[in-house]
C-alpha cells in the first residue's frame, strides 16, 4: 500500500488547489495510526511503506521494544513496537497488526526504521492552527516525543515527531550472565 | 561563452597524482643519462604543471616549473644527472603532492620544506653551465592602453608558403572582424601570369583598415601571432580624424577579400631566406601570454566547488579504473542470465510436472550464472597490489640514505589483487614493517660483512592468495629477532612474568604488545615503538592477522593474512534456538561435539573444554545473547572452536548449518552498533541473519567473567 | 560540422579541450599519444589538429611532421599546445610544419576565440 500517492488523491481541505500544483495550502498531512485506542499521527511525507507485520530476526541484548531487524529490498529495517515503547495497549502480533517504515533524518544520514502499530487508520489535514500543545503532565509518552494534539471529531489525535522516535537509548547489557 | 572546467578537477587530481608516483619511480630508476626514464619524468611535471595553471594551482604551478626547467636540462644533455640534483628531485615530488593538496584546499602551504627545496633548485638551477633564460619574464608591455575606439592600418605582407602551414588569410580577417569593423584592401601587384603561378603559395598582400576599436596593438599582433614570421606586418595607429593612408591601388573593391586567397599568385622566394627569417629569435611581445586572465575563471568555479565539500585532508577520488577486460566480463554474464532468465519465463508460461527436470537444471544455471556474476563484481573492486607496493622503492631509497645501511628492495606477486579498501588500509601497517625491517632487522654494513654476509641487505615483499585470503610477507635477510632480549625487554616492561616458558611464537607476539620497542636507541624511523601494536590493531580490524618467524643471524619474516575483500565473507551457519547466526569461517578452528571427561568448571562459573593440550573457555551463546536456546547442558553440547589473537573460543551452538558465502550488510546503517555483532546479512529465503563478531564477543565474555569475578570477591568481604 | 583531432596524453586536458570544443558545436575525435594521433589521422579527415607536444611513443612535433606529409594534411591547420611561451618551442614546431600553438594554461575561452584564426 503506497500511502503517499493515496494521499494524493485525497482533495485538501482549506484553500483551494492552484491548477496543477498539490498541497498549496498550510495543511500538513498526517498518517493517523493506532496503539491501542488511542490515536497517533505522524508526518506523512515521512513514510516509507505500510508493510503487514512479518517475524523480524532478534537483535543479541536489545531493549524488549525492539523487535529485531528486517529484509526490506536488500534493506536492514530495525523494528521497533511502539506499543511496547509507549506502554500502550496489548503486544499481540495479529494480522491486523502492521509496520509502519518511515524515512527520518537524523544528523544528516537518512535511517529506515520500522514502527510496529495496532493499525493504520487515516490521513489527517492540521494545519498549524489546529495543533494544540500537547499538556506538559501525566501520559507514557515521554513530552520531548510529541509535536502536539489535533482535535478530530471526539478524538484527540496525538502528533509524534519522527526525529524523537529514532532516538533509542542504547541499551546496555545487563545480568545476561546470571 | 563560459565554460566550467571544474568537474574535470577530479581528473586533474588523479593525473597529478600517478604523474608523480612516475616521477618517483622514475627517479628512482634513473642512474643515466641514457635512461629513457628522464624523458617520462618531464611529461609528467610538464603535465602537472599545464593542470596546475588551468585550475588555478598557482603554488603548484610555480613550484613545479623550477623543477620542470631542471628536468628539461637533464633531458637535453645539457645538465649532468646529478645524485644530488635526483635527491633534490625526490623531495621535491614530495613539495608538490603538499602544495596540491595546499591549492585545492585553497590555503597557502606553510611546510617549510617547500622553501627549503626550493632555494636548493634555484641553486642547482644557477649552478647550470648553460644559459638558461628567465622564461619567466616574456610578459608583454602593453605598448598603447585603449580607452576610446582607436582605428588602425594594418600592412600584412604573407610570404608565399604562408598557407602551406595551415595558415589562411581569410580566418585572420576573420578574427580581426571580432575586434573592429574592417576595410580590407588587397594588393593583387605580385600576381605572376596565370601559367606561372604556384598552387601552394600565396602572392597577395592586404591592406586592413581596423575601425570603431577599443583593441591595443598587442590585440591585434596576436591574431597574427602565428603567422608573425611568415609575413611582414605594419601596424600603425590612425588618429580618430585621420584617413586612412590609402595607396594608389585605394580603388580596388571590397570584393577582393571575398576571394580565396590560395588561388592567387607568385613571387617565389628563396627557401633558405624563409628559413633564416624562422631561426630568428622572436620578439618578446609575440608572446602575450595573459597569465592573469587565463587563471581567474577557472580559480572561481572551484571555490564554488570547494565550499560544498569542506577541506579534506587527502583528496579522496572515491573512483576505480576498471581494467576493460573485466567489464566485458560482466556484459557476458550479464547476457547469460538475461538467456538463462528468459529460458526460465518461457519455462513458466505453461508448466507441468513434465518439465520438472528442465527447471531444475534452469535453476542450475541461474545458480551458476549469479555466482560467477557476483565474482566478477566482486573483481571489479579489486585492484593489484602493486598499488600498496609502488611507494616502497622510494621508502627502501629514503631509508638507506638515513641509517647508512645498504638496502636492496625486492618485491614479488605485484599483480596479486586485493580489494580496494583493504588496499587503502593496508598500506601504513606495510610501511610501518618495512621500515622496522630496514631499522632493527638489516644489520649495519660492518655488523654483516664481519658476518660473512653481503654489504647489501635484502628486504622483500611478497604477496600471493592462500584460498580466500592473500597473504603479504614482509621478509628481511638481517640478524633476526634476539629471542632472549625481547623476553628480557617483555619481563623488564612487566608484560610477561619472569621464569615464565614462551614458544618462539609467543615471545615474537611480544612486539605487537602496546608499549614494546627493543631498539636500545630510539630512531627516527621507527619511532618509539608505538606502531607494532598499531600495525597488529589495524590488521585485525581488517579481519586479518600477523605473524613473525624469525631466525637468528638470517633474518624475519612478518606474514600479514588479510581477507580479499570486506564485502563478502566465507561462513559457518549455526542455529542458536530459533535463531540462526553466521560465523566467519577464517576464524574457526574445528567444530567437536562435546565429551563430558574434557569438561572442566574453574573459578565458579568458567567452563574449560580440553582440546588437546589447550584449555579452551566454553562460551553458551544463549547466554551471551539471552536466547532461549536448546540445548543448555554442555554435556551434549555442539562446540565451535573459534580463534582471535591467539586466544581460543569454544562457541556453544544448537546446530551446525550450512558454510556459505554471505553478503555483508551494516546494523549501524538503520540501527546502532551491536557488541558481538559485525554485521548483517540476508539468506536465500530472504531472511535477514547476524553476522558475529568473533574478537567482540570474546571481549563481551571476559567483562562478563570480571563483572562476575568482582561479584565474587564483594560477596567474600561481605562474609568475612 | 567541423572535426577536430585532439592528441594529448593527459586525461583532464584532453577531456578539457574536447568538452570545450563540444560545447561550441566541434565535432571531436580524440587521442593520447602521437602515434595514436597519427593512426588516427590515417582514417579520416579533419578540419583542425590540436597537439600536445610531449608525449610518449611520438611526441607532437613528430606528429607534425607525418601529418604534413600526408595529402590529406597538407594545408590542414595543426597547432601544438605548449606550456612554454618559449621560442625555442615554437621555432622548432613552426619547422615542423605547425600552425600555431595554444598556450597552457588552459582557458576554454581563449580557446574558441583562437581557433577562428584557423577554422570557420
Amino acid at each position: 500500500m503506497d500511502i503517499q500517492s493515496l494521499a494524493k488523491d485525497i482533495p485538501s481541505q482549506g484553500e483551494q488547489s492552484l491548477e496543477g500544483i498539490e498541497f498549496i495550502n498550510n495543511a500538513e498531512q498526517y498518517l493517523t495510526f493506532v496503539l491501542g485506542n488511542e490515536q497517533f499521527a505522524i508526518d506523512i511525507l515521512c513514510v516509507e511503506e505500510i508493510r503487514n507485520w512479518e517475524r523480524p530476526t532478534q537483535i543479541p541484548n536489545s531493549p524488549n521494544y525492539v523487535k529485531g531487524v528486517i529484509n526490506m529490498r536488500g534493506i536492514i529495517v530495525p523494528i521497533i513496537d511502539l506499543r511496547m515503547k509507549f506502554g500502550i495497549g496489548q503486544c499481540t502480533y495479529t494480522v491486523t497488526t502492521v509496520v509502519v517504515v518511515l524515512t527520518i533524518e537524523v544528523e544528516h544520514k537518512s535511517k529506515v526504521i520500522g514502527f510496529v502499530v495496532d493499525a493504520v487508520s487515516d490521513v489527517l489535514n492540521a494545519e498549524a492552527d489546529d495543533i494544540k500543545k500537547a499538556p506538559a503532565f501525566g501520559g507514557s509518552i515521554p513530552p520531548e516525543f510529541i509535536t502536539g494534539l489535533v482535535n478530530q471529531d471526539t478524538n484527540v489525535v496525538t502528533l509524534l515527531t519522527p526525529e524523537a522516535l529514532y532516538k533509542i537509548e542504547k541499551h546496555q547489557i545487563d545480568g545476561c550472565n546470571q | 561563452m563560459s565554460i566550467d572546467l571544474a568537474q574535470f578537477l577530479p581528473t586533474f587530481l588523479e593525473e597529478s597524482y600517478e604523474g608523480l608516483e612516475i616521477m618517483e619511480t622514475g627517479l628512482l630508476n634513473l642512474q643515466s643519462s641514457e635512461d629513457d626514464s628522464i624523458h617520462s619524468i618531464f611529461r609528467a611535471a610538464h603535465s602537472i604543471k599545464g593542470g596546475a595553471g588551468t585550475f588555478g594551482f598557482n603554488q603548484v604551478t610555480e613550484f613545479t616549473h623550477l623543477v620542470e626547467t631542471l628536468l628539461d636540462e637533464m633531458r637535453d644533455g645539457r645538465r649532468e644527472i646529478l645524485k644530488s640534483d635526483i635527491e633534490i628531485l625526490l623531495q621535491s615530488v614530495d613539495c608538490i603532492r603538499l602544495l596540491i593538496d595546499a591549492d585545492h584546499n585553497k590555503v597557502v602551504c606553510e611546510d617549510e620544506s617547500i622553501s627549503n627545496v626550493e632555494g636548493l633548485l634555484n641553486e642547482s638551477l644557477k649552478s647550470s653551465s648553460t644559459d638558461t633564460q628567465p622564461q619567466n619574464d616574456n610578459k608583454s608591455e602593453k605598448t598603447q592602453s585603449a580607452t576610446d575606439a582607436q582605428s588602425w592600418l594594418i600592412d600584412f605582407t604573407p610570404q608565399p608558403h604562408l598557407v602551406q602551414t595551415g595558415n589562411d588569410p581569410l580566418f585572420l580577417f576573420n578574427a580581426l572582424a571580432d575586434l573592429g569593423e574592417l576595410e580590407i584592401v588587397c594588393n593583387t601587384s605580385e600576381l605572376p601570369a596565370f601559367s606561372d603561378v604556384e598552387p601552394k603559395e600565396l602572392y597577395l598582400s592586404w591592406q586592413i583598415k581596423l575601425t570603431s576599436s577599443d583593441a591595443t596593438e598587442d590585440d591585434i599582433r596576436e591574431v597574427f601571432e602565428w603567422v608573425e614570421d611568415e609575413c611582414t606586418l605594419e601596424i600603425t595607429l590612425l588618429t580618430n580624424d585621420a584617413t586612412p593612408n590609402v595607396q594608389e591601388d585605394e580603388a580596388v573593391n571590397n570584393e577582393t577579400q571575398e576571394q580565396d586567397p590560395e588561388v592567387q599568385s607568385t613571387q617565389p622566394e628563396s627557401e633558405q631566406s624563409s628559413k633564416q627569417e624562422l631561426a630568428e629569435p622572436l620578439s618578446p611581445n609575440t608572446i602575450t601570454t595573459d597569465t592573469n586572465v587565463l587563471t581567474t575563471k577557472p580559480q572561481s568555479a572551484i571555490v564554488g566547488k570547494d565550499k560544498a565539500s569542506p577541506a579534506k585532508a587527502k583528496p579522496d577520488v572515491g573512483s576505480i579504473r576498471v581494467g576493460v577486460d573485466k567489464v566485458d566480463m560482466l556484459i557476458n554474464l550479464v547476457g547469460e542470465l538475461v538467456i538463462t532468465q528468459s529460458m526460465l519465463s518461457e519455462l513458466g508460461n505453461d508448466f507441468d510436472l513434465s518439465k520438472v527436470e528442465k527447471l531444475t537444471s534452469g535453476l542450475d544455471q541461474l545458480l551458476q550464472n549469479t555466482k560467477e556474476l557476483q565474482e566478477s563484481v566482486m573483481r571489479i573492486r579489486m585492484l593489484p597490489i602493486s598499488f600498496a607496493f609502488n611507494r616502497f622503492p622510494r621508502l627502501i631509497h629514503d631509508l638507506s640514505i638515513k641509517t647508512g645501511k645498504q638496502i636492496e628492495l625486492v618485491i614479488k606477486g605485484e599483480q596479486t589483487e586485493l580489494d580496494k579498501t583493504v588496499m587503502e588500509q593496508i598500506g601504513d601497517p606495510l610501511v610501518h614493517l618495512v621500515r622496522n625491517a630496514a631499522d632493527h632487522g638489516i644489520e649495519s654494513t660492518e655488523v654483516r660483512l664481519a658476518n660473512g654476509k653481503s654489504a647489501k641487505g635484502t628486504i622483500s615483499l611478497n604477496a600471493y592468495h592462500v584460498g580466500g585470503s592473500i597473504v603479504i610477507e614482509v621478509n628481511d635477510d638481517g640478524g633476526g629477532i634476539n629471542r632472549e632480549a625481547v623476553l628480557n625487554k617483555a619481563i623488564e616492561k612487566g608484560i610477561v612474568e619472569p621464569n615464565s616458558s614462551l614458544t618462539d611464537a609467543q615471545v615474537f607476539d611480544l612486539l605487537f604488545e602496546p608499549g614494546f620497542s627493543t631498539a636500545s636507541e630510539v630512531t627516527d624511523i621507527s619511532g618509539r615503538g608505538v606502531g607494532m601494536d598499531v600495525v597488529k590493531k589495524n590488521i585485525q580490524s581488517l579481519g586479518g592477522r600477523i605473524q613473525v618467524e624469525s631466525e637468528p643471524g638470517k633474518g624475519s619474516c612478518f606474514k600479514v593474512n588479510l581477507p580479499l575483500t570486506l564485502a563478502i565473507l566465507d561462513g559457518q551457519l549455526v542455529r542458536v534456538g530459533t535463531e540462526v547466526y553466521i560465523i566467519p569461517l577464517i576464524t574457526i578452528v574445528e567444530s567437536l561435539q562435546a565429551k563430558a571427561e574434557l569438561i572442566n568448571r574453574v573459578s565458579g562459573n568458567m567452563v574449560l573444554y580440553r582440546l588437546r593440550e589447550d584449555n579452551v573457555p566454553v562460551l553458551p551463546i544463549y547466554q551471551l545473547f539471552n536466547l532461549e536456546a536448546q540445548c543448555t547442558e554442555i554435556e551434549n553440547a555442539l562446540l565451535v572452536v573459534v580463534e582471535f589473537d591467539g586466544q581460543k573460543v569454544g562457541l556453544m551452538v544448537d546446530d551446525l548449518l550450512a558454510q556459505q558465502q554471505v553478503v555483508i550488510k551494516s546494523l549501524q546503517d538503520n540501527y546502532q552498533q551491536v557488541d558481538g555483532i559485525s554485521g548483517a546479512t540476508i539468506l536465500g529465503d530472504g531472511s535477514v541473519a547476524m553476522i558475529l563478531d568473533i574478537p567482540g564477543m570474546i571481549t563481551m565474555a571476559l567483562k562478563q567473567a570480571q563483572v562476575a569475578q568482582k561479584a565474587t570477591v564483594n560477596n567474600n568481604v561481605e562474609v568475612v | 560540422m567541423p572535426k577536430f583531432l585532439i592528441v594529448d596524453d593527459s586525461n583532464s586536458i584532453r577531456q578539457m579541450v574536447s568538452f570545450t570544443l563540444k560545447s561550441a558545436g566541434y565535432d571531436v575525435v580524440e587521442a593520447s599519444d602521437g602515434l595514436q594521433g597519427l593512426q588516427t589521422a590515417k582514417g579520416e579527415n579533419f578540419d583542425l589538429v590540436i597537439s600536445d607536444v610531449n608525449m610518449p611513443n611520438m611526441d607532437g612535433i613528430e606528429l607534425c611532421k607525418e601529418l604534413r606529409k600526408l595529402s590529406s594534411f597538407e594545408f590542414t591547420p595543426i597547432l601544438m599546445l605548449t606550456t612554454e611561451s618559449s621560442g625555442d618551442m615554437k621555432v622548432r614546431g613552426k619547422e615542423a610544419g605547425a600552425t600555431g600553438w595554444l598556450v597552457k594554461p588552459f582557458n576554454p575561452d581563449k580557446l574558441l576565440a583562437t581557433i577562428k584564426r584557423v577554422v570557420r
